[in-house]
């Protein structure tokens, strides 16, 4: 945990010293905002990973004498077959030509994106098909 | 080779093995029933979120663009051939070298690996029963197939497909300059791949970050995880600015904005700024996953451990890092970017990678080095990506790139970096890991002949390519003059991109028999020291019933070579001792 927020945050301060840099030696506003945008990627999740990691126990990952017994428990609950990001993908597909070929073609993907959006989240709450 | 089959008493990674001998997997649902039951066939495709099986869709579905685009290079070389030859109309030649620099790198180098066999080695690197959001993952492909498809269906409308070059610079792809729906069509394209790859990215970083088996520490996952890890947060940075300079682009073409265009007060450089934003990390987006495959390859055909595991760790941060400060070394020809800025970082990119070069040769240096096919291909890699890096540095000096910008010096530079990479590296990886996707082999014999082919003919085809540049030849011109005298060199550029496609038949007869005849593999076929090979080929279903204790960068290797275990060497909380055998068979359950 410790490392992740380090690596995060270190790109991102990496980021904001090129960035004022930048901004300093050229005064180009397009590069210089897109640095600074890179910079907040890195800095607001790795600010937020350093806050928890000296909130919480140590992660037995992060252990390096972690061993495989003390890991006993589920890791997670993984999702089964699901038919909806198929669904979902096509539908997004299908919204991109829509802006090609015309709006006859919004409500198939309008169809399309709304199924897949229920559908996923009805399976999600019976927990899924294994 | 130890299988986990032999060692029972191993402790799974959920819970102790089962009565029926066989150990729950790590998924919830799993552990009612002992063996996974799921839809087969077309169904199978359509709907799993098993990372395995979306690694393989991920590989076939790029490999098949890769013919594709391949096939396209191979009709335009032989357009070149000859000077004022008329294979092909001018306007088809533009379509075609738009399509193949497209299909190339937006749908074949950076999908085979971070869709393709990331998506499939990563989480058995890391111990992980599969990817942090599994159907997100899913989603990522059918959004990669959707957009192959959409760029693709491009020739088939009236005006045909996008014909502006890959990178679609303002204001040639505006909607005067371009029209039609296959320029339209390749921008929506870029929306849908560029999403996929964003998705992937997410699931890289949180799979690495979160899912890791106990023990797995940070400094303990295999290079080629890390690499992920770092192109996954390249791609966090890269592909949003695509995707909102796509959006613009769009808008400009259709909605009456004037964003890139000079007549409502825009700026067209602004789209060169976002685009090479986004377009040169994403030249590291495809070399650092492949940096990473040969990482992984070296050492087990060294027989050695990695050297310098840390310094390859921050090797490949340093270089990512430093791609996103570059990205105006492509602009330098357009007089309004700050040269010393940019042609200095792009000097120091040469540091890490010369670490890298470096460590690669370190690792071989004494060891018992086995030329099976993945190790070929993982030294024509370091030859080809070491030309192609070379030229990159001569480029990255502002007097020289103003020589040389846009001619075949660029070309020939650019294609020896992603051939370096994504094809030399990137089959090495493909062989290498083929026994673990598929529990076959692929022929030895076979493999060899492939990497000799592809390695003559890469040669013949782009050192020719740098000469005929700094002779003065354009790229992107579909013919030239007899008397430019440029017809002798590009004959033997294209005799050689012939042998490349040649020495690809080689490939598909090696798929066809391994696919015929297969030859069992077995689990670790190569000795190898990953994780990935201690489970059984291909995996089952959450990829592991066992693991073994995780103490060094190469766990497989320790458990199955116990007297010349890696000593636990950092990241020990306490002094490394020799660890006690009592640990390798689990007796802390």
């Amino acid at each position: 945990m410790r490392i992740s927020a380090v690596f995060l945050a270190g790109t991102g301060i990496f980021f904001a010293v090129i960035g004022v840099v930048y901004w300093f030696t050229s005064y180009e506003d397009a590069g210089f905002l897109l640095l600074m945008g890179s910079a907040l990627l890195g800095l607001l999740p790795g600010s937020y990973y350093l806050w928890w990691s000296y909130k919480m126990k140590p992660r037995l990952d992060d252990d390096p004498e972690g061993s495989i017994a003390e890991g006993a428990g589920a890791v997670d609950s993984f999702p089964g077959s699901s038919i909806w990001p198929f669904i979902l993908g096509m539908g997004a597909m299908f919204a991109a030509l829509t802006f090609v070929f015309g709006l006859w073609m919004a409500p198939l993907a309008a169809a399309l994106i709304v199924s897949a959006a229920v559908g996923v989240t009805v399976e999600s709450r019976r927990g899924g098909a294994v | 080779m130890t299988t986990t089959t032999e060692h029972p008493d191993l402790v799974g990674p959920e819970a102790p093995a089962g009565p029926d001998g066989h150990a729950p997997g790590t998924g919830r649902q799993d552990s009612a029933h002992g063996h996974h039951e799921g839809p087969s066939g077309i169904v199978n495709w359509l709907t799993s979120t098993d990372h395995k099986v979306i690694g393989k869709s991920y590989m076939i579905t790029s490999l098949v663009l890769f013919f594709i685009a391949g096939i396209m290079a191979l009709v335009m070389r032989a357009q070149l051939a000859n000077p004022t030859s008329s294979l092909l109309s001018f306007q088809t030649y533009n379509e075609l070298f738009t399509m193949h620099g497209s299909l190339m790198l937006y749908l074949f180098a950076g999908p085979f690996a971070f869709g393709g066999l990331a998506n499939y080695i990563v989480p058995l690197q890391v111990g992980a029963p599969d990817m942090a959001f599994p159907r997100l993952n899913a989603l990522s492909y059918w959004l990669y197939l959707g957009g192959s498809i959409t760029m693709m269906s491009g020739f088939l409308v009236a005006g045909g497909a996008a014909s502006y070059g890959w990178v679609a610079y303002a204001p040639l792809s505006n909607a005067i300059n371009s029209p039609g729906a296959g320029a339209d069509l390749w921008l929506m394209a870029l929306g849908l791949t560029g999403f996929s790859a964003i998705f992937t990215g997410v699931n890289l970083a949180a799979t690495i970050f979160y899912l890791r088996a106990p023990g797995m520490t940070m400094f303990r996952i295999p290079i080629f995880s890390w690499n992920m890890l770092v192109t996954g947060i390249l791609i966090l940075i890269a592909f949003p600015v695509l995707f909102g300079a796509v959006v613009m682009l769009f808008s400009d073409r259709h909605f009456g904005t004037h964003i890139f265009t000079v007549q409502g007060g825009g700026v067209p450089v602004l789209w060169q700024h976002l685009f090479w934003f986004f377009g040169h990390p994403e030249v590291y987006i495809l070399a650092l996953p492949y940096f990473g495959m040969v990482t992984d390859i070296i050492p087990v055909f060294s027989r050695k451990p990695l050297f310098g595991y840390k310094g390859m760790v921050f090797a490949t941060m340093s270089i990512a890092a430093l791609s996103t400060g570059v990205w105006a070394h492509h602009m330098f020809t357009t007089g309004v970017v700050l040269l010393p800025f940019f042609s200095l970082l792009s000097y120091l990119i040469a540091v890490p990678t010369g670490i890298k070069f470096f460590n690669w040769i370190g690792t071989m240096w004494g060891g018992q080095l086995s030329f099976q096919t993945p190790m070929l291909f993982s030294i024509g890699f370091l030859f080809a990506f070491l030309m192609g890096g070379v030229t990159g540095i001569l480029l990255a000096s502002p007097p020289v790139d103003f020589m040389t910008h846009d001619t075949y010096f660029v070309v020939a530079h650019f294609h020896q970096v992603l051939i370096g990479t994504s094809v030399f590296a990137g089959f090495a990886g493909f062989y290498f890991w083929y026994p673990k996707m598929f529990g076959r082999m692929l022929s030895d014999r076979l493999g060899k002949l492939h990497f000799w082919g592809l390695f003559i003919g890469f040669w013949l085809t782009f050192m020719p390519q740098y000469l005929v540049g700094l002779y003065g030849m354009p790229r992107r011109v579909a013919d030239y003059r007899p008397d430019n005298g440029w017809t002798g060199l590009n004959v033997i550029s294209t005799v050689g991109s012939f042998v490349i496609g040649a020495s690809f038949l080689f490939f598909l007869v090696n798929l066809y028999t391994s696919w015929r005849k297969p030859v069992p593999a077995g689990d670790n076929p190569w000795d190898g020291h990953g994780l990935e090979w201690f489970t059984s080929s291909p995996p089952p279903h959450h990829n592991y019933t066992h693991l073994p204790p995780i103490r060094s960068e190469r766990p497989t290797w320790d458990y199955n070579h116990p007297e010349h275990r890696t000593l636990v060497t950092h990241a020990a909380k306490s002094p490394a001792g020799p660890p006690d055998d009592a640990d390798m068979v689990g007796a802390d359950s």
